[in-house]
């Protein structure tokens, strides 16, 4: 069954050429990250804060808004990609994330819930809910995946799809029937044009999340190698998919209350690193880590210079490139998916 | 993949309550023929149901009103119908179809696009008729272009296309958004306006364009009902039998993106109707002869509009959640039928 893993592995590259890589992720992440601050519709630059001194209204937005914003971006764009690279891992397919899995759809209906019962509740225990219902969300789609007889490639994420699909519509039913269709359409767009200070403090937690993701980064990896193996290894397989389990439903939920739904990003970002390096999760963790948040960062300040000084919603933007790269992931000559 | 063309009667239906009884009932009448008047007669009286009871007012008003939205459902029933039989016939699978491989997110990429380029203005001053003709011209011309390059050369698995195509409509989906969120205000307004209709309330202009390109795309189906008949057969075998199969394949894909258009115009874009209604067809008919095949998933996809409008409207009292209920019961339908493809 490692053959479900390789769909998209080529030789890795060799040492120098995979420095000069990182290098170039490492540098532009920096650039876009410093980018990221002063970029927006009111004045803040080097010069303007320095002259405000700390008191100014520049340095009270970067602190208030742009700060705030950058690091959520960071840290969203960083936690997707992580969760993708452990469900595929525990699923062992290299074409499942939470939203092709229903997982995000199962988030959002617990989303919906706690908004419909307890609307005075606090943002925490709504991402809680949230969370919950993402994790039953995936134990579900394992169930399901282990009833397909035949673990096709594409089948797994196609099935995800389908369930997410089914999750969907009835979290849209119930929207319609209480009137929240368009609050729900509201937040579940992914955009980050309302993170300021106090907002965003959520995040975080999807950041412990990937630090727990990398500790147990070489269980997962075994994970990979399927159970009986595991448990040769003296691995207790249970426990390990479980943790991998809440990190990718808490990550989803945290992402989900912050920035909404943001397609394909834990899906092509854990690829392309596959394709940079290989497929060693301790090694690649750091690396699909970097080049998430870069992605979704650049994403970002598409979005926010396309049609200054209105904002695009940066899901559409992920949207679009995402799909191009995970289209250009399926269609490969020499991909295993065919 | 021709397996899955393999005819394999009444189970379809299982996965979908309710119509049980009338297969049952169809079964014991084995004729197409039979089978494709009592569907007639059911739709008849559905249809009458909905226009003649529950009337609030005056009657001439609220005919007046209902007529329009039945020839909509008509119109969209045949175009989704004939377009699914036919993609599924061309395609040699019976789970793709035209708007789960991203068809009717095309045809709204297209109207979007147009907007954008010419601007309102222009846009408002040309005749609609020439615009709608415009549009429908150029999803023909690009979506032949795209499909015979998916479809064409190598067989790539089913399930590849399934998951290339629904990527292919989420691209489709986002980058209209963002075209949509790249125009003024006004302009998107007129976009809204005049690109999508709703089912309840048709726009007469735009009917009865659709009408007229439906009933034209049937008409240019009908000579081709033994060649589509011999298409089943496989792409060697069809070939060997003195079919042109690229040729035709290219005619026929033109016909299923002009039906699509016509719909997605109409009521914009519904994934898995198509899908049930086929499906279904396939194992009512109990026959993959085109002949009855095309006119029962048509018939049967006014049964599921009108039936189906007429139990939200007058017994949950739910109006327009019917797009909803639709998808529902389709992303059920459709998980069975992967899964069950899956255990071959």
């Amino acid at each position: 069954m490692t053959a479900t893993l390789s769909a998209t592995s080529a030789p890795a590259p060799t040492r120098p050429r995979r420095t000069w890589v990182g290098a170039l992720i490492g540098v532009a992440l920096v650039v876009l990250t410093v980018a990221s601050l002063f970029i927006g519709v009111s004045d803040v630059s080097p010069a303007t804060v320095l002259e405000g001194g700390a008191d100014g209204t520049a340095a009270f937005l970067l602190a208030a808004s742009r700060i705030p914003r950058t690091v959520a971006v960071l840290l969203v764009g960083a936690s997707l990609g992580i969760a993708g690279l452990i469900l595929q891992m525990l699923v062992r397919n290299k074409f499942v994330e939470p939203g092709t899995t229903g997982v995000t759809e199962f988030a959002t209906l617990g989303m919906l819930f706690a908004i419909v019962l307890w609307p005075g509740m606090a943002m925490m225990g709504k991402m809680g809910i949230a969370a919950l219902f993402g994790l039953f969300g995936t134990w579900v789609f394992m169930r399901v995946i282990r009833a397909v007889p035949v673990r096709q490639l594409v089948l797994v994420p196609l099935v995800g799809i389908m369930l997410g699909g089914i999750v969907g519509a009835v979290t849209t039913f119930f929207a319609y029937r209480l009137d929240l269709l368009q609050s729900l359409s509201q937040w579940a767009q992914g955009s980050f044009a309302t993170i300021m200070a106090g907002r965003y403090e959520y995040v975080w937690v999807a950041g412990v999340m990937v630090v727990v993701a990398w500790i147990a980064a070489d269980r997962f990896s075994v994970i990979g190698l399927g159970e009986d193996f595991a448990t040769n290894l003296g691995l207790d397989y249970r426990r390990v998919i479980g943790i991998g389990m809440v990190v990718v439903a808490v990550i989803t939920a945290a992402v989900l209350v912050t920035a909404g739904m943001i397609p394909f990003l834990g899906l092509v970002v854990p690829n392309i690193v596959s394709l940079i390096i290989g497929d060693n999760v301790r090694r690649s963790i750091p690396w699909v880590a970097g080049l998430g948040a870069l992605f979704v960062i650049a994403c970002d300040i598409l979005a926010r210079v396309i049609r200054f000084p209105y904002e695009i919603p940066l899901s559409v933007i992920v949207g679009v490139i995402g799909a191009a790269l995970f289209l250009w992931l399926l269609l490969r000559k020499g991909s295993r998916a065919h | 993949m021709r397996t899955d063309l393999a005819p394999r009667h009444r189970d379809a239906t299982s996965a979908h309550s309710g119509r049980g009884i009338l297969t049952r009932a169809a079964s014991a009448c084995a004729r197409p023929g039979v089978r494709l008047a009592a569907l007639v007669v059911v739709v008849v009286v559905l249809t009458a149901l909905y226009l003649f009871t529950g009337v609030p007012g005056s009657l001439a008003f609220a005919l007046k009103i209902r007529s329009a939205s039945v020839v909509a459902m008509v119109v969209v029933a045949v175009a989704v119908g004939v377009s699914t039989v036919v993609f599924h016939t061309i395609t040699q699978n019976r789970i793709l179809t035209p708007s789960i491989m991203g068809f009717d997110a095309f045809y709204m990429l297209i109207s979007t696009v147009i907007v954008f380029t010419l601007g309102s203005t222009a846009f408002l001053r040309t005749d609609p008729v020439v615009l709608w003709l415009v549009q429908v011209a150029v999803m023909v011309a690009f979506s032949v272009f795209l499909f015979t390059w998916l479809f064409g050369g190598k067989r790539r698995s089913i399930h590849l296309m399934l998951l290339v195509g629904i990527v292919l409509g989420t691209f489709f989906r986002s980058f209209t958004e963002w075209m949509q969120r790249m125009l003024d205000p006004l302009d998107f307004q007129v976009l809204t306006d005049t690109a999508f209709a709703s089912l309840t309330r048709p726009d007469e202009t735009l009917l009865l364009l659709t009408g007229i390109l439906v009933a034209l795309g049937c008409l240019a189906v009908v000579p081709l009902l033994n060649t589509l008949d011999v298409l089943t057969l496989g792409e060697p075998a069809a070939v060997g039998l003195g079919v042109n199969h690229k040729r035709v394949i290219m005619a026929l894909f033109a016909i299923v993106s002009v039906m699509v258009a016509a719909s997605t115009a109409l009521v914009g874009p519904i994934l898995f109707f198509g899908l049930i209604v086929a499906n279904l067809a396939y194992s009512y008919a109990g026959t993959f002869r085109h002949r009855w095949t095309l006119p029962v998933a048509s018939l049967l996809g006014v049964l599921c509009l009108v039936g189906g409008q007429l139990l939200l409207e007058r017994v949950f009292a739910f109006g327009a959640s019917l797009s909803i209920v639709i998808e529902f019961a389709g992303g059920l339908f459709f998980l069975y039928l992967v899964l069950r493809k899956g255990a071959r």
